[in-house]
Formats: structure tokens, C-alpha cells, sequence
């Protein structure tokens, strides 16, 4: 296969100063994230530990085979969303190997507000359970939660993708094969009762974790019977006499190694449907793509420089090098993985656009999966482009990007701007998994551009009032638009709503996107019929 | 000569012989117990033939079945090794009465020395120095304390038909005297089924040297230079030499020829050796004679060139001797070390276990290994617990010490507790360097020689950490995906670094190690210090990169427990994994037994108040006497087992309940 040639000046004042900027975003971000693993902070740690009770964080490590990876999402959930601290939504989800399955750990942190659900743990969870659900992982949910967060429950209970939601997600999932495996290591009332009771084999911690459908005060003051919770919900009545739990844990500890040996029982084994490779490591070192990529938007680079940083031996087979060039596909392999790689290099046009349909079609006949690294401010405007019906040929490309049913991931690398959004499979063309880099933004468009469209507006109007508008009124008008934009548009504001699965340091972006192939190849191949292309 | 013998004897002596017969083109029958099935003796021999149950006395004593299998199989001589029934004179008159060559003396020979006592009368009448003591027939307890008083203390009471050291004690006091008196007889009794014992001045600081002696039914006797065996303990040798250091040429022919008049006036035939006490002024007592091939025999070989047993062989078969004592030329210097299954720290108790992992140094010219056992072999309860016998040769002495330090640290065991690193501590002491021999060294450099372990803590954790990592690495993968990123053991964690706590067990304590995987390498944090390592484990051997210094470990896991070897040390350590096992209340409170062994006595009963030191019961294992002493005041509330019963490692004997339990 062919290799990709790197053209970069790493001494140039421009690698320098990418470098530099681009570090200084990804410094923050480990800043950030770092600030999120303490969960609740200190105190709450602490009481937390005196209860004989190990943190999330722990609880997953035990979890997990000793070594392994973990490829957490959304560690920025709900970041400087509530008036109140979050942080990660008070709720740890990630895929890691357990007993050898690559498994989706579902963990919540009672260190935040009691692991109560805000209405973005309760998005964050249901975001967890459908990459699940899309990728066949088997979900082991490490319960510890006082349940939805009343003061906010119109925003918790309700609606469809609120708190009921998870019940749902489970029984539809057990019913696909997809094992539910529940452990009970602290509160589990009223509705939360239904995790353990929904699951297929639950397990309990003595003297820690409680199941009912009503609290000893609820109880109390609906019935006046008076009894303590562990006589009311505990192990030993759940193991022993109702049969809601399964397996009796003398600790955390304790109950981790048999949610390990339950997943070993699991009889499953993956089995890729595709040609494997030996993986090998690029020809480039991962963390050049700072110096080539920076923080600057407006500075464009070679997506091939980043190709060339991601997948296997720097090889890239590109399909139609000559023909819609600001779009470039190509295959490549990816830890030994098939991969058909779709990024910009620059505006999509008509030709890039059929170009982009063509090279799905292509992957989906031969059930590749897809990446997309996106890095686009829109399709081409103006009378050239939609009298040569630009509006039609991006149709096409977002036909295919939605029909496609091969693994897609998404990397947003750069800008991510109206319909391009959407052509190179956005959050809602439902990509396995979708990740930005801290770069990164992403808006209807660009701050400025909507800020001149809205001036143009507010310009028309007041000329039809005829009235007067000075430059310096233009621009005061402007900058908070422009303002907002920028905030609105950064990967923390977008990764804090959930419409990523998380902010990622450019240099692991081959493991994650390979740990997302990974992850996807547990689902069994799906068949992909395509719609109606307008021609 | 012969064209078939029997070998009546198991392990690394049986394994000798059939060496040399196999190279002179002798056929060997062996002969085993039910224990020793898949003994390596078993499987060199060319056939063997089952005797019986594991215990000795319904196999390797059978001198009727051995009989029996000679006339079955055709066998001319019967080889019988060291112990079992190498100085039986029944055996040895059996086997003459059945036209079957005995290779070792005449019975009459062996009744001679067989009791100590009547032989002493013999070497005396003979002329070879005695040391005061009692060697009577009248043994009434009281008879023996007024010889004993008459001899002064210290002494030493012996069984009268004893040897390796079994049914013997050193006496202080005559206050010690009925109690020692006591025990050493009924030790004797249950190890030779003659209770009778004699009393010996007891030199303060002997060497312990011994003659090899050689005669053939010609009448001609030989002496093959001296072995020094001053190091044991308990009165069994540890360490051996030849020739013995620092004696002079007069010496060693007076004491050589003394050796011979003592053979001859007993009209010895074949290997025998006398052993002298050889006091610190030059003089020399003589002790005792063994009518047999001895375990150290080696030494001699090394030094003289000679093959002992080749010489038994044609010395039994009517040979003359092959050499003059003239012709006899010793060479360099020779040591032997006996490897054991013991537990040196705690009072060198026998240790029973499977040879988990099995390493010899190289055998060469300077290197010998004798041993009956491969990997995988059992040390039972039944025989005595040497491992092997590691004999080291070089141009002096200083040479050979340094060869057997080197080759003890290649000689890798595991599975149980062994006196190697015990016995490099001992070659490698500056006295013993120094030669201050006497039979007390032990006892005297006590500290030196028990000294805790002097491997450096921190640097075995890391490279145990790094053992276990890399074992990792070839460990669990995605099942059906092992390239997968998940199939990875780095620890990978998205926008962060994930330090993976690793605990590691030693003893009772547990130390917390972090790692974290850089490229290449792993950084192991330990008791606040970063090391860099890089580490490659290949089968057994792990090679290290620990912060820039290179070295191989060598090691083996069994189970969860990780022993590395290092300088003849060991260090063995667990990954903490946490276990969830029910805690078993029902083990509490109850003594158990340290070894497998039998019950010979117990000395309380169900209900009695003892108090914190009290000897509850007596084992036996190898032939040693163990007391189980109540470790603190309290009611004994069962026994567990009878007199006489066989008991496993780790069986509860005792059930001591405190007096609050009692109460409640």
C-alpha cells in the first residue's frame, strides 16, 4: 500500500507556534479532566471510603482485567452546565475489558450529590447504554444512587429519553442477546430498584447496597411500619428470601470479582468480520499533529498529515486522488483494522460531495467501517454551485452517510459548520461514537458569518425604518453574537451537553478511534440498503 | 565380574551405584517403595521391582523380599547403599546364606562395629585412641548417671546401635541428665530398636575427621587420605572436605594408619570409614567406624580420582585392591555440600513438598551433582529429605569454596523450604574461609549464618512487579480479538495517566507498588522512589534494566506465589488478589502440626488446664522428635488425633480453647 509522505517543517515558526497552542489546549483539557476524577472532591471521598465503600474510579479498576484500557465518554458531562458543581454528571461510563469481553461500564459516582440523576447523568447513561446497544457490549452497571434528582424532575422523569428510559434500554437489550449485569454497592431506591431487578444476574454488597421501591421514612409514613433499611432492602433479604439479587458480596471487592466471574460466564466471543492485520504503529510520531493542526481554525493543513499520524505504517490507499479534491477518501487499516477514511481538505463541493457517496457505497458493499475526520465550514454557496445543484449532490452524500450501517466514527479534527455537520456524519447520523478535539468547534455556522447575516438583517431593517447604523453600532451588535458562537461552539460547552462522547488529546487519537472499531466489531454485520439518490 | 546386581536403596546413592555399574557394564535391579514409583532411581535401573507400602519397613527393609527379588532376577550381589540395610548383619548373613554377594563387609565386621560399645573395646585392644566415657553393658538408668558424673560435662549420650546423629544429645548437666537420658532412648529405640546407650566425654571444640579405608579379602587395607566433616549440626554433616585442612602429613599417616589397624583387627573387607574427633592440640580419639560406603564419599573421589564404588564392586567380586597405598595421590581439594529440605530458621525442621522448579548448576570437571530427584518429585515423609549432594573440586581450597558458592547459587529448588541459602551463607563465611573449623561452628556463628535475608527489599519487589507485569503482557486479551487496543496491559486511559496500584505479599507484610507503562518501559513506584525498568521474561529467566543496572533473575511460579532466586536466596512473593473465602471460625484456637509426621505422644487431656509453654504433644517426622508447646494458658477443649497416628501438615492436633471461651 501506499505510504504517506509527510511534507511538515517541524523548526518552521508555524509548527512552533501551533505546537505551543495546541498543547496549551490539550494541557487544559487533562486540567479538566483531572478536576472531574476527583468527583465529589475530598470530603465526600472521604466519607465515602469511611463507609468501607472504594470510590467509582476504583471500583472500575477492580473491575476491569488487571491492565486494561479504558476508553471513558463524556468525562466533561454537564461541566459548568448547573448552578452547581457535576462533575461528569456524577456518573463514570466507559468501555474496558472485563474477563477478556470488551464490556460497557455503567458507574455511579455517590461522591457528587449522591450519585442523583440530573437530567444529563440521565443522558449521559442513555448515551452508554445505546453505544452498547449499537455495539453488542454487555453493560455492567455499578449502582450507588439515590435516584432521580428531585428538584429537577420534570426534567428527569417525564419524557421519553429521561430516567425510564434505562429500564427500557435494558429489557430491549437483554432482549438482543446483550447481557445486563447489575451491582448493588450503595442505594438502589424506587426507581433505581428496576437496574438490579431488570438486569439478568445482579449481585449485592452486604451492609452496603439496598434495593426497594420506598425508603424506611417512605415506608414509615405510608404504612407506619419502622424498619431499617438493611432489614428492609439489604443483601441478606434479596439473596435470601426475595430473590431480586442473585450473588451475596462481603464487599466491593468482592462483588467486582463476581461481576468478573459472571462475565467470564458469559460464553462470548468476538468474532470481527473482517480482514485483520497484524497492526503497526504509524511512521509518525502522534504528537507532531500539534504543530500541524495549532488552535487556529482559519489555518488550513493537509488532512493526509493527519491520516498519516492514525493509521497503520503510515499506509493509505486513497480512492479518487485526482477528482473532488477537498474531500479526501482512501483505505487504510487501523490496529490491524479495515478502515475507510473520509476527512476534508477544505469546502465540499459537487464533485467532492459524489465523490464522498461513492467512496461510502464502496465501504458499505464491502462492510468497512467508516471514519469521518471533519474538519468543514459547509458546502460551497452561491449561484455556480446550486445552479450545478449543489443542493442535490450533498443530499446524496448525506443519503449515504445516513444509510450507511457499516461502524461509523466521527473525529471532529477542526471546524464542524451547517450541512457539513451532516455529511460527514454528525451527531445525528448516529456514528457509533463521535469525538473532538479541543480545536475543535462546532456551530449552524460560524460565529462570524452569523453575526454578518444577522447584521445584514437587523442593517435591512433599520434602512427600511430609515434609519442610520454606524460601523462602530455594527460591530458592538456583532460581538456578542460572535461571543456566543465562540462559547456555544467550543468542545467543553458541545462536550458538556452530550453531543459528543468526549473531548480527546489529538495524540491518542489512533487508540480511540481503534478502541471505538474495536468496540463497534461486536455487533453483528449489518445489511445497508440506501434510499433514493437524487441524481 | 558380576553381570547383574540389586541396589537395595532409593534416591541419589542408588542413582550413584547404578552410574557406575551401568559403566562397567553390570545390569542393576532396582527396588522401590509405592512412594517411589516414578523415582529416578526406578528409571535408570534397567528393571525394577515394587517392594511394598511407602514406609521403610515395609520396603526398603524387607530383607526377605529383596532376597527373593535377587533369586527372581538373577541378581549376583546386592549393592546396599548407606542406611536401610547397608550395616544389617541379618541382611548381610541372608544374603550369604542365599549364595547372594553382600557388597560391603562381613557380617562379622558389621557386628563388630555395629555397637559402639563393643567396638570401642576392639579399637582399644587394637591400639587406637579412645575418648573417655562409658561404654558398658549394665544400662540402668542409674549405672549410666553414675558413669556420666564419673565422665564429667559436658558428654554426649549415643544410642550404642545408632548413627546420623539419631538418638543422640549432648548433656550440660547432670540436672539434664534423666530427661535427655529418656528421650535419646526412646528416639533410638523407635530409629534401631535398641534402646542402650553410651556415655562420651564431649570435646569442647573437635573436629570432626574421618579416615577412608578400603580392604580386600586378600588382606590388604588402604587408607584414601581423610575427610573433614566438622560442620553439622545436630551431629549431622552439612558440609564436607577432603583433604582436611591444616593437618599435617604425620597426622594424616597416623591417623590413616590407624584407620587400617582398626579395619584389619576386624578383618574388614570393602569401603569403610573411621571416624576420629580431632582435638585442637593434634591429638585424635577415635569414635566410630562405618562398615558402609558414606554419603560423602564423593569428596574423596574428587580428590583421589578414584570411583569408590568401582572399587566395592571388585573388592566384592574377589578382587585385590586395584591400588598400593603408595599409589594413592590426592589432588586439589574437594567440598561437598548436602542439599535438604529443611527449614534452617526454624530449628532445620525436615520440610515435605513437591520440587516445583528444579535447576542444577552444569555439571564439569569441577562441578558435581549426585541427587535421586528431578522436577516434579516428591520429598515425602517417609525417607530422609536430601535433595542432592553438590561436590565442588579445585586446585585449593580457596578455589573450591568459590566454586560451590557460585554453583549454590545456580542451584535453584522450589516448592519447598531449603537449606541453600544456609549452606552459601556457610561456604562463604570468612571463618569458614578462614578454617576455624570445629563441630560447633554452627552453633558459634549462629547470627551470621541466620542473619534475615540480605537481599535488598525494594529492588525485589520491583523486579517481582516486573515479573508480573510482563506475565500480564502475555496475559488476558480480547477473546476472539487479541490485537485489539483492548487486548492491551498498559493500563490506557483517555486525556490522563493511570498509575495501577500493585500489591505484593511477603510474608505477612504487603507492600503497594504503583506502575505506570511508559514507552518501552514501566515506571515502578515504591516507598516514594521511581525506578525505571525494563524487563523481558523468557521462560524462567527474567532479564532487568532496573534505572540503568542490568541483571538476570531466574525464577518460578507456582500458583500465585512468585519465588526468585539470587544469590542463593530466594524471595517469594504473591500479587495480592483479594479472597473472599467464608472465614473458617472452626480453625481458631487450634494447634495445628508443622510437618507431616506421627503423634508419638500426647501429654494432656481433654479438659486439662495447661499453661503458655506446656508440651501438649510429641510428633515424629524423619525421625526427629517435635514438641507442640500451648502458646498461651488455656483449657485443652479436643484432641484431634491418638498416639501413633500419621498426621498431615496442617492438621489440627490440639483444640485450646482460652479460659474466657471456656467460660462463655
Amino acid at each position: 500500500m501506499p505510504v504517506l509522505q509527510t511534507k511538515i517543517n517541524a523548526r518552521s515558526d508555524e509548527f512552533r507556534h501551533n505546537d505551543a497552542s495546541m498543547r496549551e489546549a490539550v494541557a487544559d483539557l487533562r486540567d479538566k479532566v483531572a478536576t472531574v476524577e476527583l468527583g465529589g472532591g475530598p470530603d465526600y471521598q472521604q466519607r465515602h471510603l469511611a463507609r468501607g465503600k472504594l470510590l467509582p474510579r476504583e471500583r472500575i479498576n477492580a473491575l476491569l482485567d488487571e491492565g486494561s484500557p479504558f476508553l471513558e465518554l463524556s468525562q466533561l458531562a454537564a461541566y459548568n452546565v448547573y448552578d452547581e458543581n457535576v462533575p461528569a454528571a456524577g456518573i463514570i461510563t466507559g468501555i474496558g475489558r472485563v474477563s477478556g469481553v470488551e464490556c460497557m461500564i455503567v458507574a455511579n459516582d455517590a461522591t457528587v450529590k449522591g450519585g442523583t440523576y440530573y437530567p444529563l447523568t440521565a443522558k449521559k447513561h442513555l448515551r452508554a447504554q445505546e453505544i452498547a446497544e449499537r455495539n453488542h457490549l454487555p453493560c455492567i452497571y455499578l449502582v450507588d444512587s439515590g435516584g432521580a434528582n428531585l428538584p429537577r424532575q420534570d426534567e428527569v422523569f417525564p419524557d421519553r429519553d429521561h430516567f425510564g428510559r434505562i429500564f427500557y434500554n435494558q429489557a430491549q437489550m437483554s432482549a438482543k442477546g446483550i447481557p445486563q449485569i447489575a451491582v448493588v454497592m450503595g442505594l438502589c431506591t424506587a426507581g433505581g430498584a428496576y437496574v438490579p431487578a431488570m438486569a439478568d444476574e445482579s449481585i449485592i454488597v452486604r451492609n452496603q447496597g439496598t434495593i426497594f421501591l420506598a425508603g424506611p421514612p417512605l415506608v414509615k409514613a405510608a404504612t407506619g411500619e419502622e424498619v431499617s433499611a438493611e432489614d428492609l432492602g439489604g443483601a441478606d433479604v434479596h439473596c435470601r428470601t426475595s430473590g431480586v439479587a442473585d450473588h451475596y458480596a462481603e464487599n466491593d471487592a468482592h462483588a467486582l470479582q463476581i461481576a468478573r466471574n459472571c462475565v467470564a460466564n458469559l460464553n462470548k466471543r468476538k468474532n470481527p468480520p473482517l480482514d485483520l492485520r497484524e497492526p503497526v504503529a504509524p511512521l509518525y510520531a502522534a504528537d507532531e499533529l500539534y504543530g500541524i493542526v495549532g488552535t487556529d481554525l482559519k489555518k488550513p493543513y493537509d488532512a493526509r498529515e493527519v491520516i498519516a499520524r492514525i493509521v497503520d505504517g503510515s499506509e493509505f490507499d486513497e480512492f479518487k486522488k485526482l477528482y473532488g479534491t477537498t474531500l479526501v477518501t482512501g483505505f487504510a487499516h487501523i490496529y490491524g483494522y479495515p478502515v475507510g477514511i473520509i476527512a476534508n481538505n477544505g469546502i465540499l463541493f459537487g464533485d467532492s460531495a459524489q465523490k464522498g457517496a461513492h467512496f461510502i457505497e464502496l465501504c458499505c458493499q464491502r462492510n468497512i467501517p467508516l471514519l469521518f475526520l471533519q474538519n468543514i465550514t459547509g458546502f460551497m454557496v452561491g449561484q455556480k454551485a446550486e445552479s450545478e445543484g449543489i443542493a442535490k449532490h450533498g443530499a446524496k452524500m448525506v443519503t449515504a452517510v445516513a444509510c450507511a450501517n457499516v461502524p461509523k466514527l466521527t473525529v471532529l479534527i477542526g471546524g464542524s459548520f451547517g450541512a457539513g455537520n451532516y455529511g460527514m456524519c454528525g451527531r445525528a447520523y448516529n456514528p457509533n461514537f463521535l469525538w473532538m478535539w479541543p480545536n475543535a468547534r462546532i456551530s449552524v455556522m460560524g460565529g462570524e458569518q452569523a453575526a454578518g447575516v444577522l447584521a445584514t438583517v437587523r442593517r435591512d431593517g433599520l434602512e427600511r425604518q430609515g434609519k442610520s447604523w454606524s460601523a462602530e453600532e455594527e460591530a458592538a451588535f456583532k460581538k456578542p453574537i460572535i461571543e456566543t458562537y465562540e462559547h456555544q461552539g467550543h468542545p467543553y460547552y458541545a462536550s458538556a451537553r452530550l453531543w459528543d462522547d468526549g473531548v480527546i488529546d489529538p495524540a491518542q487519537t489512533r487508540e480511540v478511534v481503534a478502541m471505538g472499531l474495536s468496540a463497534a466489531l461486536n455487533a453483528p454485520q449489518r445489511e445497508t440498503r440506501f434510499g433514493v439518490f437524487r441524481m | 565380574m558380576f553381570n547383574k546386581i540389586l541396589i537395595a536403596n532409593r534416591g541419589e546413592i542408588a542413582c550413584r551405584v547404578i552410574k557406575t555399574a551401568h559403566r562397567l557394564g553390570i545390569k542393576c535391579v532396582a527396588v522401590y517403595s509405592e512412594a517411589d514409583r516414578n523415582a529416578r532411581h526406578v528409571a535408570m535401573a534397567d528393571e525394577a521391582f515394587l517392594l511394598g507400602p511407602a514406609p521403610s519397613s515395609e520396603s526398603y527393609l524387607r530383607a526377605d523380599r529383596i532376597i527373593e527379588i535377587c533369586k527372581e532376577s538373577g541378581a549376583q550381589a546386592v549393592h546396599p547403599g548407606y542406611g536401610f540395610l547397608s550395616e544389617n548383619t541379618e541382611f548381610a548373613n541372608a544374603c550369604e546364606r542365599n549364595g547372594i554377594v553382600f557388597i560391603g563387609p562381613p557380617s562379622s565386621a558389621i557386628a563388630a562395629m555395629g555397637s559402639k560399645s563393643a567396638a570401642k573395646a576392639i579399637m582399644e585392644t587394637a591400639g587406637v585412641p579412645l575418648v573417655p566415657g562409658y561404654h558398658g553393658d549394665d544400662q540402668s538408668p542409674d549405672t549410666l548417671k553414675r558413669e556420666a558424673e564419673k565422665c564429667g560435662f559436658p558428654l554426649l549420650l549415643k544410642a550404642v546401635a545408632g548413627g546420623g546423629g539419631k538418638g543422640m544429645r549432648v548433656v550440660e548437666s547432670l540436672k539434664a541428665f534423666d530427661e535427655a537420658l529418656t528421650s535419646a532412648c526412646r528416639e533410638a529405640k523407635n530409629a534401631f530398636g535398641n534402646p542402650n546407650m553410651l556415655i562420651e566425654k564431649y570435646l569442647t571444640q573437635p573436629r570432626h575427621v574421618e579416615i577412608q579405608v578400603f580392604c580386600d579379602s586378600q588382606g590388604n587395607g588402604v587408607y584414601l587420605a581423610e575427610r573433614d566433616c566438622s560442620i553439622q549440626r545436630r551431629h549431622q554433616k552439612v558440609i564436607e572436605e577432603a583433604p582436611a585442612p591444616g593437618l599435617s602429613d604425620d597426622t594424616r599417616r597416623a591417623m590413616g594408619e590407624a584407620a587400617v589397624r582398626a579395619a584389619q583387627a576386624i578383618d574388614y573387607v570393602g569401603a569403610g570409614t573411621v571416624e576420629f574427633l580431632y582435638d585442637v592440640d593434634g591429638s585424635f580419639y577415635f569414635m566410630e567406624m562405618n562398615t558402609r560406603l558414606q554419603v560423602e564419599h564423593p569428596v574423596t573421589e574428587m580428590i583421589t580420582g578414584l570411583d569408590l564404588v568401582e572399587w566395592q564392586l571388585r573388592v566384592a567380586d574377589g578382587e585385590p585392591l586395584p591400588l598400593k597405598q603408595d599409589e594413592i595421590k590426592i589432588r586439589g581439594h574437594a567440598l561437598e555440600a548436602r542439599i535438604y529440605a529443611e527449614d534452617p530458621d526454624q530449628d532445620f525442621l525436615p520440610a515435605t513438598g513437591t520440587l516445583r522448579y528444579l535447576r542444577t548448576p552444569d555439571e564439569s570437571a569441577h562441578v558435581r551433582v549426585d541427587t535421586g530427584v528431578i522436577e516434579g518429585d516428591e520429598v515425602s515423609v517417609y525417607y530422609d529429605p536430601m535433595i542432592a549432594k553438590l561436590i565442588v573440586w579445585d586446585d585449593s581450597r580457596e578455589g573450591a569454596i568459590n566454586r560451590m558458592v557460585q554453583a549454590l547459587e545456580q542451584y535453584r529448588i522450589g516448592g519447598l523450604k531449603t537449606n541453600t541459602r544456609f549452606l552459601h551463607r556457610l561456604a562463604d563465611a570468612t571463618p569458614f574461609r578462614e578454617v576455624q573449623l570445629d563441630t560447633g561452628f554452627i552453633e558459634r556463628h549462629r547470627e551470621r549464618l541466620f542473619a534475615p535475608g540480605r537481599l535488598d527489599l525494594d529492588r525485589c519487589l520491583v523486579s517481582a512487579a516486573a515479573w508480573f507485569l510482563e506475565l500480564a503482557r502475555k496475559g488476558d486479551r480480547i477473546r476472539g480479538d487479541e490485537h485489539s487496543p483492548f487486548s492491551a496491559q498498559n493500563g490506557w486511559r483517555l486525556n490522563s495517566e493511570y498509575a495501577r496500584p500493585l500489591k505484593l505479599v511477603v510474608g505477612d507484610m504487603t507492600h503497594e507498588l504503583s506502575v505506570r507503562e511508559l514507552p518501552g518501559e514501566y515506571e515502578i513506584t515504591l516507598s516514594g522512589a521511581s525506578h525505571r525498568v525494563n524487563a523481558q521474561l523468557e521462560k524462567d529467566a527474567l532479564q532487568l534494566v532496573i534505572d540503568g543496572h542490568r541483571l538476570t533473575l531466574h525464577g518460578y511460579q507456582d500458583g500465585d506465589n512468585l519465588t526468585l532466586f539470587h544469590e542463593g536466596d530466594q524471595f517469594i512473593c504473591r500479587q495480592h488478589r483479594d479472597t473472599f473465602a467464608e472465614t473458617d471460625q472452626g480453625a481458631q484456637g487450634s494447634l495445628s502440626a508443622p510437618m507431616n509426621g506421627a503423634v508419638v505422644a500426647i501429654l494432656v487431656g481433654k479438659g486439662q488446664q495447661v499453661e503458655a509453654g506446656q508440651t501438649l504433644v510429641i510428633m515424629e517426622a524423619m525421625k526427629m522428635e517435635h514438641s507442640i508447646h500451648a502458646p498461651h494458658d488455656g483449657i485443652v477443649s479436643d484432641i484431634f488425633f491418638t498416639e501413633g497416628e500419621q498426621v498431615k501438615e496442617g492438621d489440627a492436633l490440639i483444640a485450646l480453647a482460652t479460659d474466657d471461651e471456656e467460660a462463655a
